[in-house]
């Protein structure tokens, strides 16, 4: 496919992933490469020995990020994504594991010390746990928050609010109350992928809707 | 009446014990609602914990419920000191699961004007980084050249702060013909002058270099481990620049320096920033004068929308705008991690695509995350007033820190 975009160039993807997984062996489970993006999947328990070795012996030196994301339809719904990046290969790759509620990943913080904050945020946001992280404490909700938001069936106006309350003198929580539900237009294609039942539809028995 | 003298209450073989204080939420030297829970012996710092979060509002999931178009205005709310630079990322990203071309005009329009957001982001944190080390003066004729960049931003966007300029496919509109050539007059004559004058009182100042010269030394180890981008790595003496090494848009036709430091310490992440101002304008009037003519916008009809002119005689541009604007554009699956040199350093956006009018996941890669999470051991041996001094030099802003 021709490169028509003009989104960050970096070096080419060419023998990347060969080069990768016959140097990961068993560690990789798939690997693929998507709009000019090399991602890897590795065992979880294998995660940091993966990362060791790509950051000792490919110069991924910089871990730039970490992405947690949520598919609930998945037996182990969450993957945890690192984001390396080679300054002197001038070469990003994205490296995945998943992960459930109850499946501890092995903590990288052991490399790169910024993987501290990271791993926070992936378990603040999804609960995910990290083993091994020395303060794996909430960082961008509230203290005392409950729940992890970012879970997709974590509501979006989420279940309680906070108001100053006069009588108490202090800031006091309570549940969510919306004068009007919260409105989440649908403006898909009923041709394409709406979920629901269309108008008119439901006298149809029987039949493909 | 008599004064009388009170009392020292730690005359005496008194024990001075370590103590804890907090730096924040509510300070001035933050540079917004930043709490850290300083550990000091006497006024040496021992550890430092900082609290980030406290202006957390959830735009990541926000954007989840967002389509691609209506997501964009939240990427001008991350970091409100350098909007534009926000906006790039995303739109780059979204362009780059499209695989969409983007005509010239435009990508030399995002060019210049990326470059003047650098300026401006970097008015606000040289002065600010300024005042917190006690001098006043610069930061008021600095905040002259900021104003006359934000009525830029104005004449192009009609907003000053919160653009939403660059759109997937190019930008918004056109800019008017004199817009440019304003911009030209200005960098030929008001910055030069301005910043000039108010670097000559800060760069040589004795109290200045005190304050920053030998502060939080960072080697260029520690630089790569900790996540560091941007000026932050660049002022450890690393020459990475992701408009050099990535280029995006046209900057790879751009002819522009990167400056390094040599020390690592906070003075020359400040150095490493002021000389970035003059490479900015450097770039910006390379755009100006390579401008070429042409559409700002992408001609594909199912993610840009049609000119208003148009829509008033073809029945199809109708159908287009209306689709776009309700329905929005769908996005092919997959996933893409998209990072530019943002004044900041780098800011990424990983974009996960399920193929509908919404992002699957929108995970934002804030610059301030890595370098604020090393304040503890960047400042490690420091006095207190070290840390406003450290806290300027990584040019925090907490909109993009917290999301």
């Amino acid at each position: 496919m021709t490169v028509l975009h003009s989104a960050p160039r970096f070096a080419s993807n060419e023998g990347v992933i060969e080069a990768l997984s016959t140097a990961l062996g068993d560690m990789v489970l798939a690997t693929k490469e998507e709009h000019g993006e090399v991602v890897l999947t590795v065992a979880r328990d294998q995660i940091e020995n993966a990362l060791r070795l790509l950051r000792d012996h490919h110069e991924y030196q910089q871990l730039m990020e970490m992405a947690g994301v949520d598919y609930p339809s998945r037996p182990e719904r969450f993957e945890v994504v690192y984001m390396l990046l080679s300054v002197t290969k001038n070469h990003r790759i994205m490296v995945k594991v998943s992960a459930a509620d109850n499946t501890p990943v092995p903590t990288v913080t052991t490399l790169w010390p910024n993987a501290g904050w990271l791993e926070r945020e992936v378990f603040d946001m999804y609960g995910v746990i990290f083993a091994g992280n020395p303060d794996l404490r909430r960082i961008l909700t509230d203290y005392g928050f409950e729940g992890h938001p970012f879970r997709k069936d974590f509501p979006l106006t989420g279940y309680v609010e906070l108001r100053y309350s006069e009588e108490d003198k202090r800031v006091v929580y309570e549940p969510v109350k919306l004068a009007q539900d919260l409105r989440q237009f649908d403006f898909m294609s009923p041709w394409e992928g709406a979920e629901y039942v269309l108008p008119g539809d439901e006298k149809a028995e029987g039949e493909a809707k | 009446m008599s004064i009388q003298l009170e009392q020292s209450p730690t005359t005496g073989d008194e024990v001075i014990t370590n103590y804890t204080i907090n730096f924040g939420p509510q300070h001035p030297a933050a540079h917004g609602v930043l709490r850290m829970v300083m550990e000091l012996d006497g006024e040496i710092i021992e550890r430092i914990d900082p609290h980030v979060g406290l202006l957390h509002r959830g735009t990541e999931k926000l954007i989840e419920h967002k389509t691609y178009l209506q997501a964009l205005p939240y990427f001008d709310r991350l970091d409100y000191c350098s909007p534009l630079a926000m906006e790039h990322s995303y739109v780059l990203a979204i362009e780059k699961l499209l695989n969409l071309e983007v005509p010239i005009r435009a990508q030399y329009l995002r060019v210049l004007f990326a470059e003047l957001t650098r300026i401006c982001n970097h008015m606000l944190n040289i002065g600010s980084h300024v005042m917190d080390v006690g001098a006043m003066t610069p930061n008021l004729w600095l905040f002259e050249i900021r104003e006359d960049c934000l009525n830029f931003f104005e004449r192009a966007s009609g907003a000053r702060m919160h653009s939403a300029w660059f759109r997937p496919g190019g930008v918004h509109q056109d800019v008017p013909l004199k817009l440019l050539t304003d911009i030209a007059d200005w960098l030929d004559t008001r910055l030069p002058e301005l910043f000039e004058d108010a670097m000559s009182l800060v760069v040589d100042n004795r109290i200045f270099k005190q304050r920053n010269v030998d502060i939080a030394l960072v080697s260029k180890e520690d630089a790569l481990a900790w996540g560091f981008s941007g000026p932050m790595i660049r002022g450890a003496g690393i020459p990475w620049d992701i408009r050099k090494a990535q280029p995006y848009d046209v900057y790879d036709r751009m002819d522009f320096e990167i400056p390094v430091g040599t020390n690592s310490d906070c003075y020359d992440r400040f150095m490493v920033r002021v000389e970035e101002v003059r490479q900015s304008a450097r770039i910006m009037k390379q755009c100006l004068a390579e401008m070429p003519e042409g559409p700002v916008a992408s001609s594909d009809r199912k993610v840009v929308p049609p000119k208003r002119g148009e829509m008033k005689q073809s029945m199809e541009s109708l159908i287009h705008h209306f689709k776009l604007y309700t329905e929005g554009f769908h996005v092919p699956a997959g996933e893409v991690y998209v990072a530019t040199e943002s004044p900041k350093g780098e800011f990424g956006v990983y974009l996960v695509s399920d193929g509908s009018n919404k992002p699957y996941r929108c995970k934002i890669r804030p610059t301030a995350f890595s370098h604020l999470q090393a304040m503890d051991f960047m400042s490690k041996g420091h006095m207190l007033p070290d840390a406003t001094a450290i806290l300027g030099a990584i040019d925090v802003v907490f909109g993009e820190c917290d999301r």
